[in-house]
């Protein structure tokens, strides 16, 4: 990114000192709570030392209360399992939608794209509540639809049951996620050659064809990159689940990880369990995370 | 010859008719928000729905602005958002020219350090920001908020300034100090004015996502008048009592407004910005 042509730092402590800011403000803001944490993982830390008894260090003891506890392994399957479904379900639909966009005529697709945009802009807090508004019980929009196709629905509560609760969640979560993903796939779609396109026509490729020989390969390193970031941000989804939970009242049932790590810490003052869950989905990001990484610094170094 | 284009016609038609249910998903909830805040009770509480809002009326936002709960909620939101804006526009500005004009020990593991703060989920952190805001006494204070934010903000911003400062020219800077300013003077003629355009997506950008912000805000702010925007919409959907629809409906809208209109107006240069390492790939 630098000019080549950039001076090597006159007096070396000129850059220092305009990053020394953003430094201190990383630092304290994130660095020292994450010492902290690991810290507090490694400490029995829950009602009594809320009311001022000092933490005792109990090792590796909340760790192995967690390995043995069955419902974290729930919740770490039920996280997997939610994230991969929606990430899953986010890419095929935003594929599809930049595929249809390449076929449509102008005025319909420009009132697609400001569609993906309406729906991109909303804020979270503002879809989450128009979406249970949909799904209302008495009055929504949904159950009176599906009543009207003769689906046995009057009445229907989405959010008591786990499976529709999380059905109404993944509408919630790929309704948000699939314009960003939609513009990212059709503008690497754009870059194809034309030309590319007509020899593969004229040698008698179809539409599926196409699709396989020359537009994935060339949107390839694209979706790569959306869909490592759609995993990354499914896996930490809270929002969507928490707001759900208040109104639907079940939580045992249908709490992923980060609403797990709330209510065990900050809802149940077991900070010390709490903070090892948050450690171990930490780790689990930074799994994730790392061919992400990789893939930016190339093309970092590269430029 | 008719054969090709008829075969090349229909999926067009096939296209253009999935392209309208794409687009009626994607606008069809934001039109019910609006729709639905300006029915009357009884319609909104009624067996079939009422899908225009004509001969509707203003009662549900009347009801939204007369608690003084809204508007202690904005004073909170406003505030806090400015003042994140601020500070992280100001931070990422310096570290971003740092970056992209200087080459100095310790910048490559600055980036890498950067990239991977960014993508630290919240989640994971939040119990030990809590336990730390406590300590600090800074819990239900916009002060302690702040903090957080500036922290969840920051790096983004710095990456994406970055970019716009490497996209002017250093030889521009040049030209203005062979022709006799001081290197500061070429800095603040030249480059600043070009860089505002990319200061004002970036911040606009910022403003966006610490007005949205639910997760930190849960945490940090737990007493009622402490709620910023989108924790006070939240706890009118809560299981316990009835919702009010009506209300919500124009709490969202009022919300959503600012949002929408903001997003629009930066989205193309930010999208540039977020995607351009995955374009690169």
């Amino acid at each position: 990114m630098t000019s080549p042509r950039a001076p090597r730092a006159p007096r070396s402590w000129l850059p220092l000192g305009l990053l020394l800011p953003t430094v201190v403000a990383l630092t304290v803001a994130l660095g020292y709570p994450l010492t902290r944490q690991v810290g507090l993982s490694f400490q029995e830390f829950g009602l009594a030392q809320q009311f001022g008894r000092p933490p005792e260090w109990v090792g590796l003891e909340n760790y192995r209360d967690l390995v043995t506890d069955r419902y974290l392994w729930l919740v770490i399957g039920r996280s997997l399992a939610f994230c991969l479904v929606n990430a899953a379900a986010t890419m095929a639909i935003g594929t599809a939608v930049a595929l249809l966009m390449r076929l449509m005529s102008t005025p319909v697709r420009l009132l697609v794209q400001s569609g993906l945009l309406l729906a991109w802009a909303m804020p979270v807090l503002a879809s989450l509540t128009v979406w249970q508004w949909l799904f209302d019980s008495q009055y929504g929009v949904v159950n009176w639809l599906l009543v009207r196709f003769g689906a046995d629905y009057e009445g229907h509560a989405w959010l008591l049951e786990p499976m529709s609760f999380f059905f109404v969640a993944t509408v919630v979560v790929v309704w948000m996620s699939v314009p960003f993903v939609a513009f990212t796939v059709y503008a690497a779609l754009t870059q194809v050659s034309a030309d590319l396109v007509e020899a593969a026509q004229l040698d008698g490729a179809g539409a599926w064809q196409r699709f396989r020989v020359v537009y994935l390969p060339a949107a390839r390193p694209v979706l790569l990159v959306v869909a490592l970031l759609q995993v990354i941000w499914d896996l930490r989804v809270f929002t969507q689940i928490y707001v759900l939970q208040q109104a639907g009242g079940v939580t045992r049932d249908t709490n992923l990880l980060g609403t797990y790590i709330y209510r065990l810490g900050i809802g149940g003052g077991d900070f010390g369990a709490a903070a090892a869950v948050a450690i171990f989905m930490l780790a689990l990001t930074v799994v994730l995370t790392a061919p992400y990484v990789r893939m930016m610094l190339s093309a970092e170094d590269e430029s | 010859m008719s054969h090709p284009s008829t075969r090349r016609r229909l999926p067009k038609v096939a296209a253009d008719l999935a392209g309208l249910v794409v687009f009626a998903v994607c606008a069809f909830p934001v039109y019910w928000m609006v729709n639905t805040s300006l029915l009357p009770r009884n319609e909104i509480r009624s067996a079939d729905p009422t899908w225009h809002p004509f001969g509707g009326t203003l009662a549900n936002y009347r009801r939204v602005f007369s608690g003084g709960a809204f508007f202690d909620a904005l004073g909170t939101s406003l505030l806090v958002t400015l003042a994140t804006v601020l500070i992280a526009l100001t931070f990422a500005f310096l570290a971003a020219l740092a970056v992209s004009r200087f080459r100095f020990r310790g910048r490559r593991s600055f980036i890498v350090t950067l990239l991977l703060v960014q993508m630290i989920p919240v989640e994971g952190l939040f119990i030990s920001q809590y336990k730390m805001l406590e300590t600090m006494e800074l819990l239900n204070t916009a002060v302690g908020l702040t903090l957080v934010y500036v922290a969840t903000v920051l790096p983004f911003t710095v990456w994406t300034l970055r970019g716009f400062v490497a996209g002017v020219p250093y030889e521009l800077e040049e030209a203005a100090m062979v022709d006799g300013c001081s290197r500061f003077q070429a800095f603040l003629r030249v480059t600043f004015p070009l860089l505002s355009p990319g200061l004002v997506a970036t911040g606009v950008f910022g403003f966006i996502q610490a007005w949205n912000e639910f997760t930190l805000a849960v945490v940090v702010m737990t007493r009622e008048d402490k709620r910023t925007l989108p924790l006070w919409l939240s706890i009118f959907t809560d299981a316990n009592r009835g919702t009010d629809w009506g209300a919500v409906m124009a709490g969202s809208t009022l919300i959503a407004i600012p949002v929408v209109l903001f997003f629009l107006a930066v989205q193309g240069r930010m999208v540039a910005g977020l995607t351009a390492g995955a374009v690169k790939g």
